[in-house]
């Protein structure tokens, strides 16, 4: 089938160039990177994880949502996700990849980093990480393959794979709370070291996975000869209404508990990144900025009439997606190293090579997800006929 | 069984190396695999040995940033701390703090002016319950038996999970090659490359050959260092005699490094 990832229309090879040359530029800058040390980013001693270490937890969110559309269809037999769980699968492929990569860039000895095998640590979390992020990967690769091979060649995919199949539902949960359970478990950073953080974080995954799912699957639908359904993508948008309502809801039982108790080591982090503190408040407009686009997209998504028009759903999922990747991919873990735990203030600014490396993994995503979807749409399309 | 043998081994070896160097070899197994090679620095015949060291700082010796100078020097001097001048990427091991840092849990706006004003010597506490020994994911951090937090420098992969993990902001990252930033390299002690943590190690060279830590050493009395577990030494005798308190006790990680204030 990888065949088909190799031919296609002078657009699709355009595209598959734009990403190349980005990731060029993106790896040129690992080079000096990797060369120099983790000094050409904005990291600091107090700021000790920055942009990749956000990136790596946006995905892992991503990543995880594929449960979203494979839950239903296979545990409620809700048939109509059937055209559309590959395509699930295949967006937790690359995303679990740009998962993995932004971890490895993270490293400061990245020669190093099979001693996490030669010396397996159970008591870290980070050895957990390791393991459910490749066990996730594997588990959709070679579920998704066969999945679509099987609808290749018109037959029932192989029994084998169904006890596979159910696995990688809990799996899918799991991946997303041991990554919150990086950061919750520690004892000196007040912001994370609250239960609800994982919850938060898969009720904001399963926010944004699927809307992005939607985006993608408007995106086929226009691209090519498959279209993923118009039902299809109605569902998806009330998991995605849903999901987001929660996590507004979870983050604000965070911000009560917080503001009621008036712990400062639990309060200051929420201060600094909604008000500023010390006058230090680079992340105040992005804060709120994320707020009001999450409430907007909860009022575009809780009535029907905004949800059900394509145009607005649209419009929906693209806030969504930028209102909780600002929460996470940016707010999430800067803010739990300001103030440090000495009470001192250090911000944290990405710097442009470290932006170039991170639009240079996000593309090596784009690439893996561009030919995995076209050899899914491929097959769709010679399977219906309509190529 | 295999695991005392292989002390004892260690040991021997750590006789032999010093019949012949006169210096403890700091981790030559760390590389050679296999979860029994924990890194150690091997002990000589008159190695200073305890149940768990401790640290008592008297701070009311102290009375400015200068009467402390000597202690943070001497402690940088030895173990190759380079010098960044990008606040950044600042390497410390030992540096000071005021109360309202330090202490930031336990201060209040009507501290008295001594206490307010008066620098804290700041450093890796060597936790009972060490957050970064639990954190690390390749055991570069580690608890020694006696007690003292090392790290694995040639081991170490620079997650930084262990900084995220300490609640006392004790560790340092090589953002970049430090080696150009020491001022004169002490060849007696390893220099390290980009890209790992590094931290106070309660000076386990030293107590290898039966010397304090540096920092004790130059203090003037104002520290003391000893087994917390021995009812007879310094530092309980002080502990018993004085006031002392701990940086954030409600966490539980039991630090070994107590303050006189
Ligand atoms: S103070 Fe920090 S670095 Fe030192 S042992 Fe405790 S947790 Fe580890
Ligand atoms: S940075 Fe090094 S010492 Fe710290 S947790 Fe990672 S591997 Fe362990």
């Amino acid at each position: 089938m990888l065949e088909k990832a190799l031919k296609g229309s002078k657009k699709y090879y355009g595209w598959i160039a734009a990403l190349l040359a980005v990731i060029g530029v993106g790896f040129a800058c690992y080079l000096w990177q990797f060369q120099f040390g983790l000094g050409i980013t904005g990291m600091s001693r107090d700021v000790s994880w920055g942009f990749y270490i956000a990136q790596f937890t946006f995905l892992v969110g991503v990543a995880a949502s594929a449960v979203m559309v494979v839950l239903p269809y296979y545990l409620h037999n809700y048939k109509a996700f059937g055209r559309i769980t590959i395509l699930g699968e295949f967006l937790a492929v690359a995303s679990v990849t740009m998962c993995i990569l932004f971890i490895f860039v993270d490293l400061g000895q990245p020669t190093r980093v099979f001693n996490v095998l030669l010396h397996p640590t159970p008591n870290s979390v980070l050895f957990w990480d390791m393991i459910v992020l490749n066990g996730y990967l594997f588990l959709n690769i070679i579920i998704g393959w066969n999945v679509l091979e099987a609808e290749r060649n018109n037959v029932a995919p192989p029994s084998w794979l169904k006890p596979l199949i159910y696995l990688s539902i809990p799996w899918a949960v799991s991946i997303h709370t041991v990554t919150a359970f990086l950061y919750c478990g520690l004892p000196g950073r007040g912001f994370w070291l609250t239960a609800i953080l994982a919850p938060r974080f898969l009720s904001s995954a399963f926010a944004a996975g699927p809307a992005f799912l939607i985006l993608l699957c408007m995106l086929v639908r226009k691209l090519t000869k498959f279209d993923p359904g118009r039902e299809q993508i109605q569902s998806l948008a009330k998991v995605v209404a849903y999901a987001i309502c929660i996590n507004v809801f979870f983050f604000l039982c965070e911000v009560f508990v917080v503001f009621y108790s008036r712990i400062p080591e639990h309060m200051d982090h929420l201060v600094y990144l909604f008000a500023g503190l010390h006058g230090h408040n680079a992340l105040v407009p992005w804060m709120w900025a994320s707020m009001i686009l999450m409430v907007v997209s909860i009022i575009l998504l809780v009535n029907p009439a905004t949800r059900k028009n394509e145009t607005t759903l649209v419009a929906a999922c693209i806030t969504v997606f930028i209102g909780t990747w600002i929460d996470k991919g940016l707010g999430m873990i800067s803010g739990g190293f300001v103030p440090n735990p000495l009470h001192h203030v250090t911000e944290y600014v990405p710097t442009i090579p470290e932006l170039a490396i991170s639009i240079g993994v996000w593309a090596i995503g784009f690439l893996v997800l561009t030919a995995l979807f076209k050899i899914a749409v491929s097959i769709k399309e010679e399977v219906s006929g309509v190529s | 069984m295999e695991e005392s043998s292989r002390r004892t081994f260690l040991k021997l070896a750590g006789f032999s190396a010093l019949g012949l160097g006169a210096k403890p070899v700091l981790d030559a197994f760390a590389s050679s695999g296999g979860e029994q090679s924990k890194p150690m620095v091997m002990k000589g015949a008159d190695a200073l040995k305890a149940k768990r060291w401790a640290l008592v700082i008297d701070t009311r010796k102290f009375e400015s940033e200068k009467d402390l100078e000597p202690m943070i020097e001497v402690c940088h001097k030895i173990h190759n701390v380079p010098k960044l001048a990008n606040k950044r990427h600042e390497i410390k091991w030992i540096w000071t703090e005021e109360f309202k840092h330090i202490f930031s849990t336990q201060t209040h706006a009507f501290l008295n002016d001594r206490v307010k004003h008066l620098p804290f010597l700041t450093l890796c506490n060597h936790c009972e319950k060490p957050a970064c020994v639990r954190a690390c994911p390749t055991k570069a951090t580690f608890k020694r038996e006696d007690g003292i937090v090392l790290m694995d420098f040639h081991r170490c992969i620079g997650c930084r999970f262990c900084m995220a993990a300490c609640p006392y902001g004790s560790r340092s990252f090589n953002f970049r090659d430090p080696r150009p930033f020491i001022k004169e390299t002490n060849l007696k002690f390893p220099t390290r490359m980009k890209g790992v943590v590094e931290k106070c190690n309660f000076c386990a060279e030293r107590l290898a050959v039966g010397k304090v830590p540096a920092c004790v050493e130059v203090s003037k009395g104002a520290l003391a260092f000893g087994d917390l577990e021995d009812s007879k030494s310094k530092v309980r005798e002080l502990l018993s005699s004085n006031f002392t308190i701990r940086r954030k006790p409600a966490l539980g990680a039991g630090p070994s490094v107590f303050y006189i204030v």
